[in-house]
């Protein structure tokens, strides 16, 4: 740069002022003057000072005027030495000569070394404290040394910060020359001739418009919007084109309309619809989707008074939403009277006979009456109870004719349906007991005794699962006749009708001995099953058929005795079998369950319930079906005996009527238990019903 | 296997239903202008009846809009007219930063309009499909008109909602077809019947809105586009069938009476008109004259299907509504200035009656207060200074009271400070076993014309003078004796209501024996229902126990609104007790 405005001056300038120089140095031997042209090109201003210095020296050195020669030296060494400039790296970053002694290299080529020592903080600090010069001094990067700035430099750097001129004679706001100006002057600033294009009309422009002016002219585009011409609002329906009903339409589902307001909404609504102080709270608490009222009545004195209702535009903004974002479903209401939803069934009136009052209580056991039946002239009546005793009553008085203390709590009694015999079996524990009851008739209680006394062992003793004994002394007074000690307790009693064989069950999940049938006139037992199919509930003989069904938890198998094979396998539907009682004619079973249900099957039509019964609140305990009469009755752990009417009708395509006829109530529940046993009487149309209460009770 | 394998979701309800992204891709629109177009063409989401296959397998909640809609939706113009309108956007702010004015001012003068009757049109092909769903559009107009002009919409949507709801007004106030009116703390419900279409509307309280912030009033814009379009269309048709002009003009007498006035002192002299037409004072003109013959009465006859019955049943209706409409004639209103001016003035010109208020209130008015004639003065304060002796001075309730009974009623109860009987929704239609409040008890009796409750008032009042004379304890006695009767009145109504109730309900028991007899056949029936109940297939009785579930929620409530009101009306009475003694 600095070399490039040397080149501007002219070469005469240098060389006279350095003639002028050399001519001083000789004449007067003036020291520290250097004459490199280097030195006084630093600067424009110098420069143009020094063309200025060099004409004037030259033509004083020629006209020997030392005097103005003498003062020019004077000045030129001023500005030379003004500029201080002793390094000659030139502009370099000065770091690199961080890690050097010396920190440049002087006009004769010898190293500039820095300052012996740096300041350190302390010595910056008591510099700082002690000399008045110090914000006015700084460090020159080129030598190293401190420079303190002078008055006039110290008001440049002010100038320069506060953004003004730094030569504090410079004028910002001379007038300006206005070169071209209004006045028309005689020569024109530039004498160029005009160009051809100015005066002679655009082609493209020309081109332009012509299209524009075509497509107009084509009806292309329109200059101005036709103004409409059509009324904003006419008869729209004018005519109405039946056509104009699409399938759309059809199938269109309108919105509903927004639901009407009611008194609650009113200004001044009555009382009764104003809320309570914990209404309101409690409305308060509802989350707002789930409240039934979408704002809090109010009561107004008039009408002056009310106030704007400031949830107004969000109801409607609402409504919008639901216009246009709701899924429009039509939806089937069900427009039912629900009185026609409940069957029509003939009136339990016209389906007499049937028990409908409790007539006597049979009172006497001090613990649950767990099994009852009734002798087969219907005359006497068995109940085994938790209390370790059986009891016989007569029917018709509820006289306790007999009390026979066993060894354990009785779990079945079962009086033998032969006529002609009178037996009883009673299990307890492990134990099923034969009992003569001695009552009724003597002559079959004599021939009852004669019977089983007239037994004769048999050559070939077989190995037999239960242990036979006749009873003898004590128990034999109180009417124990034979004693079948079982592996396991026995739950259940039941007889052949025929009065022959009693099956026993002997719940074990465990052991394929579950069931076993004795022979009471043989003495011997039977294990007519092989193998365990679950746990056995109960078990019992098809009134006429050689048939015999075993319910298990869930299903209630039929095996038929004589073929020695499983016919059918009844699917009860319900989660635990409780009880099951076969109808007289044989066709027909019914099964209650713990999970409240009884299922009526029909053997003929499928392995399926004919019909499920919801009837009771809690588990079944016993169902029973009446010899004669189109009854039958369940009893339950809510202490109903509930009674149906169950016909069945010889025609084959005819299903069974069941119509629930009564519900008798009576039996009191203590400690969960209702009723555990129910039984009809085997001639008229009455039903017992043993209860966890204690009693057995007569319906008539 | 012969034949294609059978790929899962390409035939049956997959291909029925499409989900919103997927429709407005096939449209090619943003969100915005897809539901801008949902709620113009009225189309609506559908709810598959098995979500998950429509959805792919997939059980995320989705919209789903049925296919032939969306294919419906792809013809419309106006889809064309939003592309336009997006593209004339774009321009137009192009030609804002290049500070084009004269091309901005071009483009403004083509700005793309779309018209929404053709849409009218193809979803109302009837006139009565339309009027049937004016409900919603006559709200909104209704709620915009009251918007402040400034901000949430454009001025010009403002003065058209306005103006669509006041020539609505003025057809209904022509056609005399207002039939029930509510004040509720909402705002006020109208319904009017026009051409057998029953068409309910609500009106906001006369105060500056205040703006929520999470509404959408893009959604509601749109809406009231499409709203203020059918809007027009049904007035214009509305207008025609009743020989009015269309856009409504003031008959000739209307405009003389209100000529008369300095019109400079309430608008502009551009809007005076309008603001004339909403003042609702003056009828309209029409392009045929109205020929008075009343006498012409049109003959009856049955329809088909109709027994004689029924058709006199509808007579009976026609002949009640011709009364209501004539409810107010031959009365002569006039509203202070702090009652609802817009809302009365309907009222009581729908129903043949003249209305004025003060000169300063409201342009309109055609007579002063100082008019002898007047019979009702309207006032909601609780005293007025200057009283005339021949009109009454009543609260505005008493009009809306009027109009729902379908008489006038009896103007004592209505008094200037007097505490007002409640004001009860004339919607309500109670059913059996429903809770029926005394006061409409009351003004079904007094419909039938019968004035049971004057008497007992009048001999109460009796006692009292007798009370007065008398000792306290006399007075004690008669004040149970009221009781008495109350606990009976109460005991009486109980029973109606029990005896609509349900079957099942015990009676109580009785001591003659043939009652007892009757109460053993109840409790056989009672005994059969509920052993048939039992036989009742699963099904069946789940839902018969939900109906009575409901039927018992209903008697509860019936139950407890009655217990409320009892509970009221003894701490009232305890009150009114303590009051007279202390007077004492």
């Amino acid at each position: 740069m600095e070399y490039a405005v040397l080149d501007k001056l002219s070469n005469y300038t240098i060389s006279s002022i350095l003639s002028a120089l050399y001519v001083l140095k000789k004449k007067f031997h003036i020291g520290g003057i250097f004459a490199d042209t280097d030195i006084l090109g630093s600067y424009w201003p110098i420069i143009s000072a020094k063309r200025y210095i060099g004409r004037a020296l030259l033509a004083s050195t020629l006209s020997s005027d030392l005097a103005i020669c003498k003062s020019l030296l004077i000045f030129i060494t001023f500005s030379v030495r003004s500029q201080d400039i002793r390094n000659t790296v030139g502009n370099i970053p000065m770091e690199w000569y961080k890690d050097y002694p010396h920190i440049g290299y002087d006009l004769e080529g010898k190293k500039i070394f820095k300052p012996i020592r740096n300041k350190d903080e302390l010595d910056e600090f008591l510099d700082k404290m002690e000399n008045p010069d110090y914000w006015r001094t700084v460090q020159d990067k080129m030598t190293g040394a401190d420079i303190r700035l002078s008055d006039e430099q110290v008001d440049l750097v002010h100038r320069l910060q506060q953004g003004k001129f730094g030569d504090v004679n410079f004028n910002e706001y001379e007038p300006a020359i206005d070169f071209f100006s209004n006045e028309v002057m005689i020569h024109p600033v530039t004498n160029r001739p005009q160009d051809k294009r100015s005066f002679i009309p655009s082609l493209i422009e020309k081109e332009k418009v012509g299209k524009l002016v075509h497509a107009i002219k084509m009806g292309w585009i329109k200059p101005h919007r036709p103004k409409e011409t059509t009324p904003q609002y006419y008869d729209l329906w004018a005519k109405e084109d039946p056509n104009s009903i699409l399938g759309r339409h059809k199938m269109h589902i309108p919105a509903p309309k927004m639901k009407l307001p009611g008194h609650e909404e009113s200004y001044n609504p009555p009382p009764e619809y104003l809320m309570s102080e914990e209404e309101r709270l409690a409305w308060e608490q509802q989350d707002p989707e789930y409240r039934k009222l979408s704002f809090l009545p109010q009561k107004l004195a008039c009408l002056r008074a009310v106030p704007a209702y400031s949830r107004f535009i969000h109801e409607r903004f609402e409504r919008c939403l639901d216009l246009y974002l709701c899924p429009r479903q039509r939806k089937m209401r069900v427009n039912v009277n629900p009185e026609d939803l409940i069957p029509k069934l003939p009136k339990p009136k016209d389906l007499q006979p049937f028990p409908t009052t409790q007539s006597l209580v049979y009172r006497g056991h001090s613990s649950l009456v767990r099994s009852i039946s009734i002798s087969p002239s219907g005359q006497w009546l068995v109940s085994g109870s938790d209390d370790c005793t059986v009891r016989f009553w007569e029917v018709s008085t509820a006289r306790c004719l007999k009390t026979v203390e066993v060894g354990g709590a009785v779990k079945g009694v079962a009086w033998n349906p032969n006529l002609s015999i009178c037996l009883v079996a009673v299990s307890y524990d492990d134990t099923v007991v034969l009992l003569n009851p001695g009552l009724g008739d003597r002559l079959v209680c004599t021939a009852t005794d004669q019977l089983i006394s007239s037994y004769e062992e048999p050559e070939e003793v077989k190995d037999q699962p239960v242990q036979w004994a006749v009873a003898e002394g004590e128990g034999h007074e109180q009417g124990h006749r034979l004693i079948l000690k079982h592996p396991k307790a026995v739950r259940q009693v039941t007889w052949h009708g025929k009065g022959d064989y009693l099956a026993c069950v002997i719940p074990d999940n465990g052991s394929s001995l579950q069931v076993v049938i004795h022979q009471v006139s043989k003495r011997r037992t039977q294990n007519p099953f092989r193998k365990n199919k679950g746990l056995v509930q109960c078990v019992s003989f098809h009134p006429i058929r050689p048939y015999f069904f075993v319910a298990t938890q869930r299903y209630v198998r039929v095996y038929n005795l004589i073929k020695q094979e499983l016919t059918k396998k009844l699917m009860a539907n319900c989660k635990w079998i409780s009880s099951m009682a076969i109808h007289p004619g044989g066709d027909n079973v019914i099964c209650g369950s713990y999970d409240c249900r009884l299922a009526w099957f029909d053997l003929d039509l499928s392995t399926k319930p004919y019909k499920v019964l919801r009837q009771h609140k809690k588990a079944l305990r016993s169902v029973a079906y009446h010899r004669h009469y189109p009854l039958f009755v369940s009893g339950s752990d809510d202490g109903n005996v509930i009674v149906c009417h169950g016909m069945v009708y010889n025609d084959l395509l005819q299903n069974p009527l069941i119509v629930p006829v009564k519900v008798l109530k009576g039996h009191t529940i203590t400690h969960d238990l209702g009723v555990l046993d129910v039984t009809f009487h085997p001639t008229q149309p009455w039903v017992f019903s043993s209860g966890a209460d204690g009693t057995v009770r007569l319906f008539t | 296997m012969g034949g294609l394998q059978k790929k899962k979701y390409e035939s049956g309800s997959a291909t029925n239903y499409v989900s919103r992204n997927k429709a407005r891709k096939k449209l090619s629109l943003s969100l915005a202008d897809f539901r801008r177009l949902c709620i113009l063409k009225g189309i609506y989401p559908h709810e598959p009846k098995h979500k998950k296959k429509v959805n792919k397998g997939s059980t995320a909640p989705r919209t789903f809009y049925l296919l032939k809609d969306i294919r419906f939706l792809l013809h419309e113009p106006v889809v064309g007219k939003f592309r336009e309108y997006k593209i004339f956007v774009r321009k137009l702010r192009k030609a804002y930063g290049k500070a084009e004015w004269s091309g901005v001012e071009r483009m403004k003068e083509n700005k793309p309009v779309y018209k929404l009757d053709h849409i009218i049109k193809e979803r109302y092909p009837t006139f009565i499909d339309a009027l049937r769903d004016v409900d919603d559009a006559l709200s909104m107009c209704f709620l915009f008109s009251t918007f402040a002009r400034t901000g949430k919409c454009h001025v010009q949507t403002i003065q058209l909602c306005r103006r669509l709801g006041v020539e609505w007004m003025n057809y209904i106030i022509d056609l005399r077809s207002l039939r029930k009116v509510f004040l509720s703390i909402k705002g006020i419900y109208y319904q009017a019947e026009v051409l057998g279409q029953t068409i309910t509307w609500i009106v906001p309280y006369q105060f500056a809105h205040d703006h929520p912030t999470d509404v959408d009033y893009r959604v509601m814009a749109t809406f009231t586009e499409l709203y203020t379009t059918l809007l027009g269309f049904v007035n214009f048709r509305l207008y025609q069938t009743l020989n009015l002009v269309y856009p409504p003009k003031l008959d000739g007498q209307g405009e003389f009476n209100l000529k008369s006035e300095c019109e400079e002192d309430y608008a502009l002299e551009s809007e005076s008109y309008s603001e004339k037409l909403s003042a609702l004072s003056a009828s309209l003109a029409r392009t045929v004259p109205l020929v008075e013959d009343e006498e012409a009465e049109p003959d009856h006859f049955p329809a088909e299907g109709e027994d004689l019955e029924t058709m006199e049943a509808r007579e009976k209706i026609e002949l009640e509504q011709n009364k209501q409409k004539k409810l107010f004639e031959g009365l002569k209103f006039f509203l202070n200035r702090e009652v609802p001016r817009e809302s009365l003035a309907f009222l009581i010109r729908c129903f043949g009656g003249q209305v004025s208020w003060d000169k300063s209130l409201c342009i309109g008015s055609t007579y002063d207060e100082t008019d002898e004639m007047i019979t009702h003065h309207i006032v909601d304060r609780p005293t007025i200074d200057k009283q005339y002796i021949n009109r009454y001075y009543i609260q505005p309730q008493w009009v809306y009271d009027c109009v729902n009974a379908k008489i006038l009623l009896p103007v004592e109860e209505y008094f200037l400070g007097v505490t007002l009987p409640p004001h009860l929704s004339p919607f309500v239609e109670e059913s059996e076993g429903d809770y029926v409040p005394p006061e409409k008890l009351k003004l079904l009796a007094l419909q039938r014309g019968e004035k049971p409750r004057e008497e007992t008032e009048e001999e109460e009042e009796g006692d009292e003078e007798e009370e007065d004379e008398d000792d306290e304890e006399e007075d004690d006695q008669s004040e149970e004796e009221d009781e008495a009767e109350d606990e009976a009145n109460l005991a009486e109504m109980e029973e109606k209501r029990a005896q609509g109730k349900r079957l099942s309900v015990k009676v109580t028991p009785g001591k003659v024996k043939q009652e007892n007899r009757m109460r053993t056949e109840q409790e056989e029936k009672a005994e059969e229902k509920r052993l048939a109940i039992m036989m009742m297939k699963k099904k069946e009785k789940y839902l018969y126990d939900k109906i009575m579930f409901g039927k018992k929620r209903n008697v509860r409530e019936a139950n407890k609104l009655a217990a409320k009101r009892k509970a009221h009306d003894d701490a009232n009475k305890a009150d009114k007790k303590q009051n007279k003694k202390k007077k004492c």
